[in-house]
């Protein structure tokens, strides 16, 4: 199986008042195209961090960050944000929906900025997948935090991602809704073939998904296969 | 291998930009034209004063003939030369010819005087428009009887009607007209010298054709095919100037009319650019504002794939798009005010201006309006560049404040270029262009400055000790997302625009009363003959009167300087000696001391001479170093007649601020006295009636002699500064209003900053009195510091007026700049309770669930 993710010797500091602080120590990890994969730790103990690296959203200190085979760290952030667009989806444990945005029109813009056809009727069928169809006028601030989570849902699978990161997805939301979320994210991500990459600090959720590595203090503790099949 | 071997290019879509630009502002749509709202009067004031100056230059055009009145003018000082007499009598189809001179008039029925403008008028002027009168025939009537047109303001004063008798010199004549309009007069010149016409055929019997009287005679010329007048003029004109004799034209006039006007326009389009430029400022900080709020929008779209570019240019096309709406509100508005426009301006005006909408001008108010809310907003658009998508993970200012980012550097300097261009544009000037900017970007500096000190110097020196409320109140002046310094900025230079318009006007009229004083003399006699002198002193003491000065002048013209003649001069420009130190007329007197007004500054005074000697004389010393004269120069007059050898001894500082008798070339006691000469007088009447009897005995008894009432001048000048500071105070309203405007933005944006904190007090239990005392102590603050900050700058430069311009002591008028400070720093108060009782009046949990 092609590794869709590929993680070599990362680290990151950053410089404050003088001194330097390690947030990622020297990373390393591969991840199979297609597979669920979490990353979890404390609070502080550099995951959020490790997942914008590992999306584009910010540049190593040194190492190297390969996406769908493309090093992410020789990119201008322009180039970046092409790479995230072509291949990459995103949910966030506070939704993060364009506030001026409605329900249909945020599920929309990926699909618009790929300069596709038909971006209309594709994102009411994603709207429909998640139930929400009935709310595509809506704007995020008339919405639930579970309907603005699965807004986001559609969102991130409107551009057929290659891999899907999900922030703490269930992070804001009350256990029945969360459980719900997690049955769509999986089904979803099922359906389309999509590769997960969870940051959370909720094993349960973490033990869904096929591996687990653990951060701690910057650095990878452990790296372990769940009973999970592929 | 190739590092990006599957990302697709993908090329900007323009449309989708729109679309976004549009869905994005949907919910923001009021508040962005609120920030555009700062430009709109901005615009308006350039548009109206661009659609005035297109009229006027078009009514100029249109009516410059009725200015003039003839195709050809000849005017001069003196009467003219047999050789001049037979070329004026060679030009022309038709001809008419006029004597002007102030005099005394006195109404018979009332025995009222005054001091006017006569026109003495023989011939059919004016061969283009007319001399307005009441009724309409006087104007031609006049001519043939004796009988003179009155100026109807005069009629007024004296209470005159048709048919009474008004007498000019020793001739009474029938008031046949009231002069409602001569052509080309202002009617702020008709207030300051009244005109009467009579015939000439009666000047001489008036008795007021004796030597020493100012007579300006002028030929009026006209031709039934006037196409060739200019070939004509540049043929004559040199023999004309050889005589100092000027020659007027339609198109030398149109060209002179537009040229101070145009002057008139580019100054007022200068005051409206200000306003614009502090409504920018007001975009800008606002645009600042709007961006942080956006941070969150703009890193989730970026983590979704916008490009940096496309972000920028998401936000960019609102900023156009509400620019251009900003700017056609503003062009509309003009358009409007421009009606008012000549409403303001009448007085000084001699044309009649029509009020046509003027495309060009809304054109390029619309344009500019464009042009400089985006160079503005760009400042800090440039900003979205930045932001990261991280920020979706964490926010952190960071991104859009701490990064140093050299297109802002460009974006300043496309900002200072277009100033100086626009101020070019309006000046012609590159000098006084970048002198403007300069001002300007330091008026700006001073208060940005002052901000910034003051935001510093709360944050170290906050006193813990005080009550939360005043902390809270003065801590909001340094906290994250304050406004301190567009406020201090916009309500500062608004500030320092009225103080400053108050001190010129206390300025001015400090120096006029300056010669109110008792001691000082308030009524002026001249041309007092020398065998009047003593019957004039008699009159004077006859009526308890005090003889304050009889200063003998005597009317001479310059022949040599240093053996050299005026033609010498003329060709050899190095030498810096200007046409005038030969053309003028010099009014001199002769005394063996010098008055309390006069202080020798270089060589020595010599109080008496005699003929035998070439006379030692004194210069003023800001005449002698204008023309580079030099002490011990030689200077030959031609003193009515007789050449006068004589050498420059002294240069004398003059006061010229004191109403009193001064003079630019002094002579001695010993040589003059025999000349041809006349008297000024001076003396002090108490008060209005006395000053009437006195003017009635004097115009009675002695017709040549004329009178400045400084009274009336003191009025008259009272009306024309009343005149001008309206006019200004009129387009410094552009910015002050835009100011205010500026401040409700601004306050009203810093509203949506403070609504969570606000709230955050409140259901921590903080009172709506006290939310209410914090908000007002802070704009208390920001407006009283603003305020001060203002008349302080506007201080020095008022200083340096007062100094170098009008050469007087500066006093700052203390009441109105107290009532200013208190004004400026209530307004502001009440402005910011008055946008900030949204969120007093809302609960707290209504304004938690909305979206902010």
């Amino acid at each position: 199986m092609n590794n869709i993710l590929k993680i070599e010797n990362l680290s990151k500091t950053y410089k404050s008042a003088g001194n330097t602080l390690t947030v990622l120590n020297n990373i390393n990890f591969l991840v199979e195209e297609g597979s669920t994969f979490s990353i979890v730790g404390p609070s502080g103990s550099g995951k959020t961090t490790l997942l914008g690296l590992c999306a584009g959203l910010d540049r190593s200190t040194s190492g190297l960050v390969e996406l769908n085979n493309i090093r992410l760290d020789n990119l201008s952030e322009d180039e970046r944000a092409q790479v995230r667009n072509q291949y990459v989806g995103f949910i966030f444990q506070n939704f993060q929906l364009l506030p001026t945005l409605t329900a249909l029109e945020n599920v929309m813009v990926p699909l618009e900025l790929r300069g596709e056809k038909n971006t209309r009727s594709r994102s009411m069928d994603l709207l429909e997948k998640v139930g929400l169809a009935n709310r595509s006028h809506h704007y995020p601030t008339q919405l639930s935090g579970g309907e603005q989570q699965r807004i986001s849902l559609a969102r991130a699978f409107s551009n057929q991602p290659k891999i899907l990161f999900a922030d703490e997805p269930t992070g804001n939301l009350d256990a029945e809704t969360s459980e719900k979320m997690v049955k769509l994210l999986f089904d979803l991500n099922r359906e389309n073939g999509t590769t997960l990459i969870l940051v959370t600090h909720d094993m349960e959720l973490a033990s869904k998904t096929q591996r687990i590595i653990r951060i701690k203090g910057g650095n990878l503790i452990s790296d372990e296969r769940t009973a999970v099949s592929v | 291998m190739n590092p990006t071997p599957n990302i697709q290019k993908r090329a900007i879509n323009f449309g989708w930009l729109l679309q976004m630009a549009w869905r994005d502002s949907r919910k923001n749509r009021s508040r962005l034209f609120l920030f555009i709202s700062s430009i709109v009067l901005g615009i308006a004031s350039l548009v109206a004063i661009y659609s005035f100056g297109f009229n006027l230059r078009q009514d100029i055009d249109n009516q410059a003939a009725e200015l003039v009145g003839a195709d050809l003018v000849i005017s001069g000082n003196k009467p003219i030369s047999p050789q001049i007499k037979t070329l004026i009598d060679s030009l022309g189809d038709r001809k008419s010819t006029q004597r002007s001179f102030v005099s005394m008039v006195l109404f018979t029925k009332n025995q009222g005087t005054r001091l006017v403008e006569v026109r003495a008028l023989q011939g059919a002027f004016p061969y283009y428009g007319s001399i307005e009168t009441t009724p309409v025939s006087a104007a031609t009537a006049f001519r043939k009887n004796k009988q003179v047109l009155a100026d109807r303001n005069l009629m007024l004063q004296f209470n005159a009607h048709l048919g009474d008798s008004l007498k000019i010199g020793n001739v009474t004549f029938t008031i046949a007209g009231i002069l409602d309009k001569a052509p080309g007069q202002t009617s702020l010149a008709a207030s300051v010298a009244p005109v009467v016409y009579m015939p000439l055929a009666y000047l001489e019997q008036t008795g007021l054709m004796a030597r020493g009287s100012r007579i300006n005679y002028s030929y009026y010329i006209k031709y039934d095919r006037p196409e060739n007048i200019e070939k004509l003029t540049t043929k004559i004109e040199p023999r004309l100037d050889k005589e100092d004799l000027n020659l007027q034209t339609v198109a030398s006039q149109k060209e002179q009319t537009s040229r101070s006007f145009e002057d008139l326009t580019r100054f007022l389009a200068l005051v409206g650019f200000v306003a614009l430029l502090l409504g920018c400022i007001g975009v800008a900080s606002s645009i600042h504002i709007y961006v942080r709020e956006k941070l969150k929008a703009i890193a989730i779209m970026r983590c979704l794939g916008v490009k940096s570019t496309e972000a920028f240019l998401i936000y960019l096309i609102q900023i156009v798009i509400i620019g251009f709406i900003g700017s056609i509100i503003g062009a509309a508005l003009g358009t409007v005010i421009q009606q008012l426009l000549p409403i303001a301006f009448k007085d000084f005006l001699p044309i009649e201006i029509t009020v046509a909408i003027s495309w060009a001008s809304i054109g390029t108010g619309i344009l500019l309006g464009v042009v400089i809310s985006l160079l503005f907003a760009m400042l800090p658009l440039v900003s979205v560049r930045n932001i990261s998508p991280l920020n979706t993970l964490r926010v952190s200012d960071e991104s859009i404040t701490a990064k140093r980012d050299p297109l802002k550097w460009l974006v300043y300097i496309l900002i200072v270029a277009f100033i100086v261009g626009f101020t070019y544009l309006q000046l012609h000037n590159w000098k006084q262009a970048v002198a403007f900017t300069g001002f300007v970007l330091l008026a700006f500096l001073v208060l940005t400055g002052v901000a910034t000190l003051i935001m510093w110097l709360l944050r170290k020196f906050l006193p813990l000790s005080w009550s939360y409320l005043l902390r809270q109140g003065f801590a909001n002046l340094y906290r994250p997302n304050n406004q301190t310094i567009i406020l201090l900025v916009s309500i500062g230079l608004g500030t320092a625009f009225i103080s400053t318009l108050f001190f010129i006007q206390s300025i001015l009229l400090s120096r006029i009363n300056l010669s109110s004083g008792e001691s000082q003399p308030n009524l002026i006699l001249f041309d007092i003959q020398s065998n009047q002198q003593k019957q004039v002193a008699d009159l004077t003491k006859q009526q308890h009167l005090p003889v304050m000065g009889m200063v003998p002048i005597v009317t001479i013209r310059l022949q040599e300087l240093n053996g050299k003649t005026g033609a010498f001069y003329k060709k050899d420009t190095t030498l810096h000696v200007s046409r005038q130190v030969f053309s003028r007329e010099y009014r001199v007197s002769y005394r063996d001391s010098l008055v309390s007004s006069e202080k020798i500054t270089a060589g020595q005074w010599i109080g008496r001479t005699d003929a035998n000697t070439i006379t030692p004389i004194s210069v003023e010393e800001k005449f002698a170093e204008h023309n580079h004269l030099k002490i011990g120069d030689k200077m030959l007059f031609n003193v009515q007649g007789v050449n006068m050898e004589t050498k420059i001894a002294s240069f004398r500082k003059v006061n010229w601020n004191r109403i009193q008798t001064n003079f630019l070339v002094l002579f001695p006691a010993g040589v003059l006295e025999q000349a041809p000469q006349y008297f000024v007088f001076t003396t002090h009447v108490p008060n209005a009636t006395a000053s009437a009897k006195y003017q009635q005995a004097i115009v009675k008894s002695f017709p040549n002699i004329s009178i400045i009432d400084l009274a009336l001048v003191l009025k008259l000048l009272d009306d024309i500064l009343g005149k001008i500071s309206f006019v200004i105070r009129f387009m410094a309203g552009f910015s002050i209003v835009t100011g205010l405007i500026v401040l409700i933005a601004s306050v009203l944006i810093s509203k949506y900053q403070r609504i969570q904190e606000s709230v955050l007090l409140r259901t921590l239990g903080a009172s709506k009195r006290q939310i209410l005392i914090i908000t007002g102590l802070e704009y208390f603050f920001l407006g009283a510091i603003a305020a001060l900050t203002g008349i302080l700058i506007s201080v020095p430069g008022s200083w340096a007026l007062a100094k170098y311009s009008f050469d007087t002591t500066f006093s700052p008028p203390l009441l109105p700049v107290v009532i200013l400070f208190f004004v400026v720093a209530l307004i502001t108060v009440f402005i910011g309770l008055f946008n900030s009782r949204g969120i007093l009046n809302r609960p707290p949990l209504e304004v938690l669930r909305s979206d902010t």
